[in-house]
């Protein structure tokens, strides 16, 4: 019969968090920024299928970086719960919070009892009605929760990407600025040597918009995102409940789906 | 019973969450949280007390589109259980569900098939087709059968704008859960047979928006004369019907003002009053 080798617990973990935090480092870079009229989620991602962003709740997204199978089986989690507890309460009752909270002791609980933990970081966000009531949260691996304020970054060129925003992003800039910015820092070589050109079709955008009354989610592509990168023109916003500009979930200007009690006043 | 939301240890996302397979939220609750199924719940024995009914839907298509009108009366029995209900739903942005039949069962199923098509949207990323939707609309009210052979039936009308085919289609369903897809106009609810028989004389193939507005007015104005459980729009206390349309532009409530307008020229146009066709 043969001994196991002691490992003390500080090397176990050890061992994980780096594990894990290599899988994510391989991956490219998720920035998640506060603008004046919502939040923007903005991925260099040249799949149209499989998605680092995703739309939780009516004002509630999701944006990972990491295996995208693990984040994808969260993000469904994260969809369920989201209508288990909105359809069992009221819409009103899903929160950021809450999610972050599950989602943090899910994440907490496989790091520290599974053989191998989640090779993950997400980032739950939810945009207020006003600017002091957007809250974006960030969860690691190891299930510690960051409420961050501004901008979060992810993935690869995380640290490099994140002093770069810490000198330029301010509050209150508008869209086509926070977009704009999000793409120059992701273009950058890690070696920190000049940039790459990254295009509409490798960029995966979505924004939570502030104003809208039900579902804020809302993904930006083809014709409108190139409008709002150009730096020659003059969309710096979205047109208000347009949203046939590449919107490939649903048009969701329209009282789509309210709850019977709380039918869409006439408009 | 355990909360169904609250999972098992404190804060942690049940493993039933991270089970891959289905994009239906019923079949979710289905294994999940079964008690909050309205078909899954034993009723006791015994006749179930009065409750209220909801009466009369129109739905009719025109030229890009379908509308929908719901009037606001819910009866029980003799009485008049509620006179503002709403019976029109939006059931997604393509879509929209009026009801007749059980009130707080069907208002439970509406809000089931609400989120079952949102789920579906969100985990899939992309919309039902209008025929998938009136399938698992049917497949609800099957599961429902139960209920409804103790008396709490609960009949909708289904209409949408079929992206695909680029026109307005309307489905309507039987308590078994039989689909059945209707052409051009169709009624549910105790003052259906009115109505039917009003939008049989009014409807013509191509109407516009608004002449399809007034066809369903007149049409539920007509019911609501003959059919003591369907509610008249009463403009002494604003109360008119829940009228909705559906294009490709989406679903949008129609205001009480072109509701009343509408109103005002059917009735000039039946005392032959000037203006009237």
């Amino acid at each position: 019969m043969t001994m196991p080798f002691y490992v003390s617990p500080e090397q176990l973990m050890k061992d994980r968090a780096d594990y894990a935090r290599k899988g994510i480092a391989r991956g490219r870079s998720v920035v998640v920024l506060a603008y004046d009229n919502g939040i923007a989620f903005v991925a260099e991602n040249p799949s149209r299928a499989l998605h680092k962003i995703s739309e939780i709740y009516d004002r509630i997204a999701f944006a990972a970086v990491g295996k995208y199978n693990e984040f994808e089986n969260l993000r469904v989690a994260g969809v369920r719960y989201a209508d288990l507890r909105g359809y069992s309460y009221d819409r009103t009752d899903v929160t950021a919070r809450g999610l972050a909270n599950a989602y943090a002791q899910t994440l907490g609980t496989v790091f520290t009892t599974e053989s191998k933990p989640f090779e993950v970081e997400i980032v739950v966000a939810e945009v207020g009605r006003d600017p002091d009531g957007d809250q974006i949260y960030r969860l690691t691996y190891d299930g510690s929760v960051a409420d961050e304020q501004g901008f979060v970054v992810m993935g690869g060129q995380a640290d490099q990407i994140s002093s770069g925003l810490s000198e330029r992003w301010q509050p209150g800039m508008s869209l086509a600025t926070v977009l704009t910015l999000a793409v120059e820092m992701l273009a950058r070589e890690p070696s920190g040597n000049g940039s790459r050109a990254l295009g509409t079709a490798q960029l995966e955008v979505a924004v939570l918009e502030r104003s809208r009354d039900r579902r804020a989610f809302r993904r930006l592509t083809g014709s409108l995102l190139e409008r709002l990168l150009a730096p020659a023109d003059p969309t710096s916003d979205l047109p208000p409940g347009d949203d046939t500009a590449g919107d490939d979930t649903a048009g969701d200007d329209t009282a789509g789906g309210d709850p019977p009690d709380d039918a869409p006043a006439a408009e | 019973m355990t909360d169904p939301t609250e999972p098992m240890r404190p804060g942690l996302l049940p493993p039933s969450f991270f089970t891959p397979g289905t994009a239906s939220f019923s079949d979710f609750l289905t294994t999940h949280a079964s008690q909050l199924l309205p078909g899954r719940r034993d009723l006791p024995a015994g006749a179930v007390p009065p409750v209220p009914h909801a009466t009369t839907i129109i739905a009719l298509s025109f030229e890009g589109g379908v509308v929908m009108a719901g009037d606001r009366r819910a009866t029980m029995g003799n009485l008049i259980a509620h006179r503002e209900m709403e019976k029109v739903f939006p059931a997604d942005d393509y879509s929209c569900v009026g009801i007749a039949g059980t009130a707080g069962i069907a208002v439970e199923l509406v809000r089931l098939f609400q989120v079952e098509l949102e789920h579906y949207e969100k985990i899939e990323g992309a919309l039902l087709s209008l025929d998938g939707k009136a399938n698992r609309l049917a497949s609800m009210i099957r599961a429902n059968l139960g209920l409804a052979m103790q008396g709490l039936a609960v009949v909708p009308l289904f209409a949408g704008f079929d992206l695909d085919r680029r026109k307005g289609r309307i489905f309507s369903y039987d308590v078994a859960g039989g689909r059945y897809e209707e052409h051009d106009h169709h009624s549910v609810g105790s003052g259906s047979l009115f109505a039917r028989g009003s939008l049989k004389k009014r409807w013509r193939p191509g109407l516009t928006e608004p002449e399809a507005l007034r066809v369903v007015v007149e049409a539920l104005d007509d019911a609501a004369e003959e059919d003591s459980a369907t509610g008249g729009p009463d403009s002494d206390r604003a109360i008119y019907p829940v009228v909705a349309t559906v294009t490709d532009h989406g679903y949008r409530r129609v205001p009480d003002t072109d509701l009343a307008t509408a109103l005002h020229a059917v009735r000039d146009a039946r005392n032959g009053e000037e203006g009237a066709s």
